[in-house]
């Protein structure tokens, strides 16, 4: 008998419906009696100190009820420790309208509230505003002098710094026979999900809140909320059942939720607090970064040394830091290495995790390098990265879990073609239009985590599984159903999977391309002790219809336990909770890492991207015409849900290489751009022919899913690959992104 | 955004009375730039003047010189898909599909189109000096981020462009600006409707202040035959432009006749120069031709460091455009680089 195979599957959306219906509800959209509404003040100074705030005029607006900022605020703790969350860097993090002091451009200061979002507004827009203004510095090229080694904590041990240098860099390099030596640099670029940061808050009572808020964790909101207003976890309740986009923006709490549960407890009432887009510059972001490579290969191509490092701008009370550089040694095991990571504080807001971070950006200057190697010695840049095949992590002496980049390579160039490619100096054209070809590797270490969920299943044949953590829209919702019905043989439709929800069990924020590894593993796990449960009924029921099997005897399918020896044998699942008297029977299990036997290995993703561009020779107007990415990320759980996360992170990879920065304007001290109209990211006339390919890896190490997720690693292959492409078309290499109009002219 | 009054006009002398009894009534058309505006705290109307009950100004009716004229309250959209528009002026249906995104285009009028103000980024962010918001308060574009900012006839107060595509096309085919004010109707040749900053910054164009537009006016002539509008920007749609231009020609035996030559993008209106018009009479259209007469227009250009390359771009950008314009069927939506 054939047991349903969910696992693999692929399957829409389960909630899609609902979301492009507009019938999903997200933290702003909860309709709630008595609703009052806030709005945000943000300091237009970059340093110094609020000396005074006139109300006079915003307080004559009709409908205002009161304005918080430091001189009118809740009691807010004085230590440090209370206002860490899952994803604090190492540092004193900022408290929103805790004091005078100003510490960056646009830190929020007051927060005006009204019954109406209308009067709040323009309350806001009239309240004087006096500053004492300090000296300020913004400028990171301006600073590097300052760099320094970042504090350590707990996010450097998920994130860990550089390991120390290996062989002798600086003679390898002077004796390689091509040498590449560069400086790259990537401006700070903005989450910008299409979802507003936004809390609703519902006043229950003394001391009792209920939350809806834009967040990639409930648990996290929920205890950072307990910890700032002295409440009860119990009396906190956080929930996301939707998130618009959160690539990270959502791993801190963010600072209207601070301001809006200050203003609820307060005045006792509902309030809901929303950003505007503008305000959605004002909080962390990916860092700027200026890279330095210096790569150097014999002449038949056997990279030998490998010098690379990041100076990347952070806060003056936060050291945030991000796996930028670690990877080139783990890529190519050359024997000569020296990695530095070193963070400027300037006097701006703390960075904050974007999507693939650190590793998008390391790869960008990393593979470049090597495409730039492979030119310099006459090396097809594929033909170079395999000669230089890593079979084992040298730059920490392990093994990897599982590795299958090989087979990425091979059928990303036989898809794309990438035998048909032409040397630099040669390539073709269409008309005034020069053709370029580039490839890149990408790679995301795999993290593990502990996280909980539950497993229930009801007298009428229904599972319910739970856990609190949220689904960002990439699929986490349907995927952790799709585990759960494998787990028991039940159709998906049979699956109800509550989460979003900090009452429910445990989770870590989603983010890290973990959650599909640590969630999904907890659900597989709790789904089998429930199993177990359900076989134990089972056993003692009316004529013992197993006899003597033992659990490894039975198949779940169907909604039945069916023994595989006897095929006839077939016992109800909702037999079973009749004979348990109609009770549910629930198990709950929590995902632990075994962290010996994961220190054993080196554990990453692969991915390799191939991309074909134009360039306009006289214009310099690029257009990416082409991609293949190919990835190897463990069990793809359904490879519907899994293209579009390569999609996205593709298009993700094109807007880093060719669109997205925010500007800044080091004399004002400030982020200039602030927009969705001048910041710009890729719109749907700049995506063309895009091809995601899953390769089949099998890893029985990372968990016990075999899933290496997928958020992060369709992004990074692709931006190193645009480069290259628009060096082999034009011969010009620019290292200064996004690469922009007039650069090529 | 304050609160405010609101009119809904029923006829141009009702406008027109309404944004004269008080300097900070506004007109309000498709209220695309407007309300952003609002939004941003640069403006605050004391009353709205609503002209969209103006039936008058949405249509678009021939003219007896053999002209089409344009209602001020007629959608981009409207206009860019009209089968007259169409037919006789391509190159205006071209430059204004190439604008903004389908949505907006919707919403948004002929005459809102030319109002339109600059996208700096310094003008929308209030809490920084702009002499253009604040008259006095500095230009901090000239020394920072300036990468949208005017190459030719700007100011020491002021290097803000004129972000209008479909300014750009009317400048090329010489339409003529209708308007109504308290004493009655004038005309204003495009050339003259949009003007340069000097030292008032604070003045996009030459309409006074309880003037209402009625309609754009397109003579006769319409290039139909060769034209192309040539849009660069830093994404293919749903971006301003560095540098466009619209190109019409006329052609007998191989030779120029008549040449029109607008660019966008690089001034604070759009700018054309009929010295560099006439350098092409008799030329066959060649690159060197184009080229010749780019260095006329584009003769003085500055840059102030991130808008450099304009230079550069916007006289490729014309060489271009002549090629495209020899072969309007090549051009490609969104106005982007073709051949
Ligand atoms: C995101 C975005 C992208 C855009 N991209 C482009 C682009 O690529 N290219 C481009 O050309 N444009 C672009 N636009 C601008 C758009 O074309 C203009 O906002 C629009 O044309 C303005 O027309 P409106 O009717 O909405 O004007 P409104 O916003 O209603 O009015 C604008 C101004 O004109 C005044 N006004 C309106 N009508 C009259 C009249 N008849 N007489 C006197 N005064 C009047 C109003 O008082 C106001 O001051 C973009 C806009 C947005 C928001
Ligand atoms: S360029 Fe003009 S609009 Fe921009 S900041 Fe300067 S004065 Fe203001």
């Amino acid at each position: 008998m054939k047991k349903h195979e969910e696992i693999g599957k692929p399957r829409r959306r389960i909630e899609g419906a609902l979301k492009v219906s507009g019938q999903a509800k997200y933290a702003a959209e909860y309709q709630v009696p008595d609703l009052l509404y806030g709005y945000i003040v943000n300091a237009t100074i970059t340093k110094g100190r609020i000396t005074h705030i006139d109300e006079t005029a915003a307080r004559t607006v009709g409908g205002v009820v009161d304005i918080f900022h430091h001189d009118h605020r809740s009691d807010l703790p004085k230590f440090d420790m209370l206002y860490k969350e899952m994803d604090a860097p190492p540092g004193s993090a900022f408290r929103p309208l805790y004091d005078a002091e100003v510490k960056s451009n646009g830190q929020p200061i007051a927060l005006v509230v009204a019954e109406t979002f209308e009067a709040a507004r323009y309350a806001a827009s009239l309240l004087e505003i006096s500053y004492a203004e300090e000296a300020f510095d913004v400028d990171l090229k301006e600073n590097l002098h300052q760099a320094k080694k970042p504090s350590k904590g707990l996010a450097t041990l998920i994130k860990p710094l550089p390991p120390g240098p290996r062989g002798d860099f600086e003679s390898a390099y002077a004796s390689a026979d091509a040498r590449f030596e560069g400086e790259f640099l990537h401006g700070s670029q903005h989450h910008n999900p299409l979802e507003l940061f936004a809390t609703t808050t519902v006043y229950e009572g003394e001391g009792k809140l209920t939350i809806y808020d834009k967040t990639q964790g409930t648990t996290n909101s929920q205890v950072y909320v307990s910890n700032l207003f002295g409440l009860r976890f119990k009396d906190v309740r956080v929930i996301a059942p939707f998130v618009g986009g959160g690539f990270g923006s959502g791993l801190r709490p963010q600072y209207q939720l601070v301001l809006c549960v200050m203003a609820a407890l307060e005045l006792k009432r509902n309030v809901r607090v929303v950003m505007d887009r503008k305000q959605m510059f004002t909080f962390g972001h990916r860092p700027e970064t200026v890279q330095r490579t210096r790569f150097g290969a014999t002449a038949d191509g056997e990279l030998t040394a490998i010098n690379h490092v990041a100076l990347a701008e952070t806060s003056r009370f936060e050291d945030y830091n991000e796996v930028v550089v670690n990877h080139a040694n783990m890529l190519y095991p050359a024997g000569n290495v020296t990695l530095e990571y070193k963070l400027v504080p300037l006097d701006r807001f703390t960075p904050l995790d974007m999507r693939a971070p650190g590793g998008s950006t390391g790869m960008l200057a990393i593979e470049t390098t090597m495409d730039q190697l492979a030119d310099q010695l006459g090396i097809d840049p594929l033909e170079f990265r395999l000669r230089n095949y890593a079979e084992r992590d040298v730059s920490s002496d392990k093994p990897f879990s599982s590795k299958e980049l090989r087979e990425c390579y091979r059928q990303g160039a036989e898809q794309f073609g990438w035998s048909e490619r032409k040397p630099t100096s040669e390539q073709g054209r269409r008309g005034n239009r020069l053709v370029g070809h580039g490839m890149s590797s990408g790679m995301w270490d795999v993290i593990a985590l502990p996280g909980t969920a539950t497993a229930e299943f009801t007298a009428d044949g229904k599972l319910i599984v739970r856990s609190a953590v949220t689904d960002n829209g990439q699929g986490t919702y349907t995927v952790m159903s799709q585990i759960a019905a494998h787990e028991l043989g039940l159709p998906l439709e049979a699956v109800t999977f509550e989460y979003g929800d900090s009452k429910l069990p445990l989770s870590p924020i989603q983010g890290g391309s973990y959650t599909t590894g640590v969630i999904g593993s907890a659900v597989k796990a709790s789904c089998r002790a429930l199993k177990n449960e359900l076989f134990k009924l089972a056993q003692i029921m009316d004529g013992y219809p197993l006899g003597n099997a033992l659990p490894e005897d039975a198949v779940f399918t169907d909604g039945a336990i069916v023994l595989k020896e006897a095929p006839h044998t077939k016992i109800r699942l909702t037999d079973i909770i009749a004979f348990n008297k109609g009770k549910a029977v629930t198990a709950s299990k929590s995902n632990i890492p075994n962290v010996f036997k994961l220190k054993q290995y080196t554990r990453a993703s692969h991915s390799a991207s191939f991309v074909e561009v134009e360039v306009d020779e006289q214009l310099g107007i690029i257009n990416v015409t082409r991609a293949v990415t190919v990835v190897a990320a463990g069990r793809i759980m359904n490879p519907q849900t899994a293209r579009s996360q390569i999609l996205g992170g593709m298009v993700w990879g094109i807007s880093m290489a060719l669109r997205e920065e925010t500007l800044l304007d080091p004399r004002l001290g400030k982020y200039i751009n602030t927009s969705l109209g001048e910041y710009h990211l890729p719109v749907h006339a700049d995506i063309h022919d895009l091809e995601v390919i899953f390769v089949e890896e099998h890893d029985t190490i990372i968990n016990e899913l075999g899933a290496k997720g997928i958020g992060e690693i369709g992004m990074i292959s692709m931006a190193p690959a645009i480069v290259n492409a628009v060096y082999n078309a034009t011969g010009k290499l620019v290292k200064v992104f996004p690469i922009k109009v007039g650069d090529l002219l | 955004m304050n609160n405010f009054d609101y009119l809904r006009a029923g006829t141009i002398k009702e406008a027109v009375r309404g944004i004269a009894t008080q300097p900070a009534n506004q007109f309000i058309a498709g209220g695309t730039n407007l309300i952003d505006l609002w939004k941003y705290d640069l403006t605050h109307p004391a009353r709205l003047i609503d002209l969209n009950g103006l039936d008058e100004l949405k249509t678009i009716t021939e003219l007896p010189d053999g002209g089409l004229r344009l209602g001020a309250l007629v959608s981009n959209n409207a206009t860019a898909y009209h089968p007259i528009v169409e037919e006789r002026y391509p190159l205006l249906s071209r430059t204004i599909l190439a604008g903004a995104t389908a949505q907006i285009r919707n919403s948004a009028t002929n005459g809102g189109n030319l109002l339109q103000r600059t996208r700096c980024y310094y003008f929308y962010d209030v809490a920084s000096p702009c002499n253009k918001r604040v008259p006095g308060s500095g230009c901090p574009a000239i020394e920072g981020q300036n990468r949208l900012h005017a190459i030719l006839g700007e100011s020491a107060q002021c290097i803000a462009t004129h972000p209008s595509d479909m300014a750009v096309a009317l400048a090329a085919l010489e339409a003529v600006v209708q308007v109504t004010g308290p004493e009655g109707q004038r005309s204003i040749p495009i050339a003259d409707f949009h003007r340069l900053p000097g030292n008032t910054p604070e003045r996009d164009n030459t309409l006074a202040a309880d003037e209402l537009i009625t309609s754009i006016d397109l003579p006769a002539t319409g290039y139909a035959a060769h034209h192309s509008y040539l849009k660069l920007r830093d994404r293919n749609s749903y971006a301003f432009a560095l540098v466009s231009v619209a190109t019409g020609l006329e052609l007998e035996d191989g030779k120029i006749t008549r040449a029109r030559i607008a660019v966008g993008g690089v001034a604070h209106k759009p700018w054309r120069k009929p010295a560099a018009e006439d350098a092409l009479i008799d030329k066959e259209p060649s690159p060197e031709a184009f080229g010749a007469a780019a260095d006329i227009l584009l003769a003085g250009a500055t840059g102030y460091g991130h808008n450099d390359f304009k230079i550069e771009l916007a006289r490729r950008a014309i060489i271009r455009n002549g090629a495209m314009a020899l072969d309007p069927s090549c051009q490609r939506p969104g106005a982007q680089p073709s051949l």
